[in-house]
């Protein structure tokens, strides 16, 4: 399997409303075929004569490299703006210029170490979307699967029915209570990770979201691994717009880049109370004076 | 001189034979396609997408003598055809860079214009003194666009006196082969009067523009959009902007050479720039929504410039200045 992203003139193939959603198919050929769990996309918007300077990032949701059409990338996007409305709402065949995969992708447990690996997946809103691919990989490894899903309501669920086919339990919040058990996914958490064993979490979905669910698996001694959704100018690391600040392994905190050293973050790396921020004793942090330029 | 208009090539014909090569003072670039500082990083990221020998030279993100944080986030904030961007000069500092990117550009076969900033005279002039002889450097060009601490924050770039004294620094600190670029802020009364002080002060060409000072309010939480609240404007809507300053300061300075920059993301932007006194043209924000745009301009440009019966890049430079016979 080649390394790295690729640049590919793609195709929309269809575009689906899934509840809240759109559930976006595209041509993209050769970017299947290195797309791991984890790995996002960013997808040019707004057609050839766009006011519209910079691409959307999107994790993968599925990839498929046999497609009749070629290799295909699927996303799911809420419309936020301007340019994910374009992207939402343009008919098959419309041309989308596709860089991927980026980042970096969820770390597997390492195959073949005595006891099954316990994993439990809990996404937010449609970031659970990277998580089913990361499922099957985890169960093709022999791992326990088990999901956590929350949203606002039950429109802004998504994969269900996925993660019923894949996992060995699956637990659902909505904020409102339109389905599943009222309040967070980290109110249910703490009793899935004790009835599966849980050894490691995997975690998409908002920043607030990932700071709790890192909180609640620390409780048990368990690392979340967490998929971070950071706005993104570039999506491959020049333009330094994605940063967050993260504990190095040499214990100093770093401004750092979320597309090419993320989006999966060991949460207990990430100091998520500052997020936005630009915390003191950051490496490089501002004194008083010189701080300014562009 | 005049130049005879002749028939358009047709499409999809042979790869037309322009000479391409592009003239910064002493400086001889196989092709007038850059990258700008600052949406390009140190080459590296856009290494998986093209080759970065490919390009005229790759303009390296503006390094200060420190590692530097930068700002808080959020730092970007897309705008009608552009972006403003607050990143606040991140970077790993020269000794990293000098370490790790510079050795990797040079490794490539890349040619390097390092971009310098500062926030003093000294600081810039230290910088100069590191890079000196370093293996890859083919150029600096100085970021002037930064607050001078010693005068209150007054950005280098607003100030004749000021711009000057940190290009004179920059060129005694620099061997006397590597040309020195000034990279002028477009955010000033008169741009031919800072453009002629730096070169007064010893700059063998000009960078322009930098981005325009903006900002962008958010109507929900009726707050600024970026931590730092203004940010430099860039993309297609500054190109008009970069295509007056670059005019005006080749009407009065036809003999200095100038790296066009502002809104290129096609080979008719970067054409345009030329034509209005560019000798060779760096792209910047198109390289976030298209990674080989700078590949693409070139190619695109070459076409151009063929179709319309150019030999070559140099007869372009300026065209649009002269008069034709009539």
């Amino acid at each position: 399997m080649s390394e790295g992203p690729l640049q590919v003139p793609g195709q929309l193939l269809s575009s689906r409303r899934v509840g809240a959603y759109h559930h976006l198919t595209l041509v993209a050929p050769g970017i299947a075929e290195r797309t791991k769990p984890g790995h996002f996309v960013a997808l040019a918007t707004g057609g050839p004569d766009t006011g519209m300077s910079l691409r959307r990032a999107f994790s993968v949701y599925k990839v498929n490299t046999r497609g009749v059409y070629g290799g295909t990338v699927e996303v799911v996007l809420a419309v936020h703006g301007q340019g994910t409305a374009w992207l939402a709402h343009q008919p098959p065949h419309t041309p989308v210029d596709v860089v991927g995969p980026l980042g970096r992708p969820f770390a597997l447990p390492r195959e073949g170490t005595g006891r099954p690996v316990s994993a439990t997946l809990v996404g937010g809103g449609y970031g659970s979307a990277p998580l089913f691919g990361l499922a099957e990989a985890l169960r093709s490894r022999g791992c326990r699967v088990d999901f956590v899903l929350g949203a606002g309501d039950s429109a802004r669920l998504f994969g269900v029915l996925d993660a019923k086919r894949m996992a060995s339990t699956v637990a659902v919040t909505t904020d409102d209570g339109s389905a599943g058990t009222r309040g967070r996914v980290t109110d249910a958490l703490p009793q899935v990770m004790a009835a599966a064993g849980t050894d490691v979490v995997y975690a998409c979905g908002p920043m607030a979201m990932l700071r709790a669910v890192t909180a609640v698996a620390a409780v048990r001694g368990v690392v979340a691994q967490c998929a971070v959704e950071e706005s993104m100018a570039c999506g491959i690391g020049v333009c330094m717009t994605c940063v967050l600040p993260v504990i190095g392994d040499d214990g100093l905190t770093r401004m750092v880049r979320s597309c090419v050293e993320g989006p999966v973050f060991p949460g207990d790396r990430v100091r998520w109370e500052d997020v936005g921020t630009v915390p003191v004793g950051t490496v490089g942090a501002p004194g008083t004076a010189a701080s300014g330029g562009h | 001189m005049s130049v005879t208009v002749r028939t358009v090539q047709p499409a999809g014909a042979p790869a037309p034979s322009v000479d391409m090569r592009a003239r910064l003072g002493d400086l001889l670039l196989p092709n007038p396609v850059l990258t700008a500082s600052g949406c390009a990083a140190a080459g590296r990221e856009l290494g998986q997408f093209f080759d970065v020998a490919d390009l005229g030279a790759v303009v390296t993100k503006s390094v200060m003598l420190e590692a530097r944080a930068g700002r808080a986030t959020p730092r970007m904030a897309e705008t009608a055809s552009g972006m403003l961007n607050s990143i606040g000069l991140q970077g790993p500092g020269i000794e990293a860079f000098l370490d790790h990117d510079l050795p990797w550009l040079h490794e490539q076969g890349a040619r390097a214009v390092v971009s310098v900033a500062g926030s003093s005279v000294e600081e810039y002039a230290e910088l100069a003194r590191r890079l000196r002889g370093a293996p890859g450097l083919v150029a600096l060009e100085v970021n002037i666009s930064c607050p001078n601490v010693a005068d209150r924050g007054l950005v280098f770039a607003r100030d004749a006196g000021a711009a000057a004294a940190v290009v004179g620094a920059v060129r005694r600190h620099t061997a006397p082969s590597v040309p020195v670029l000034a990279k002028l802020s477009p955010d000033v009364t008169d741009i031919v009067e800072i453009a002629r002080a730096c070169v007064d002060a010893g700059a063998d060409g000009l960078s322009m523009i930098n981005t325009l000072l903006g900002m962008a309010l958010d109507l929900d939480t009726m707050r600024p959009v970026l931590a730092g609240i203004t940010g430099g404007l860039s993309g297609r809507a500054v190109k008009p902007v970069a295509v007056r300053c670059i005019w005006q300061v080749h009407a009065a300075l036809p003999h200095v050479p100038i790296l066009g920059m502002g809104g290129v993301a096609s080979g008719r932007d970067a054409l345009e720039l030329i034509l209005a006194g560019a000798d060779a043209v760096s792209v910047g924000t198109a390289i976030f929504s298209d990674p080989s745009a700078p590949v693409r301009v070139l190619a695109e440009l070459t076409r151009l410039l063929a179709d319309r019966g150019f030999a070559s890049l140099a007869d372009a430079v300026g065209h649009a200045h002269r008069q034709e016979p009539q």
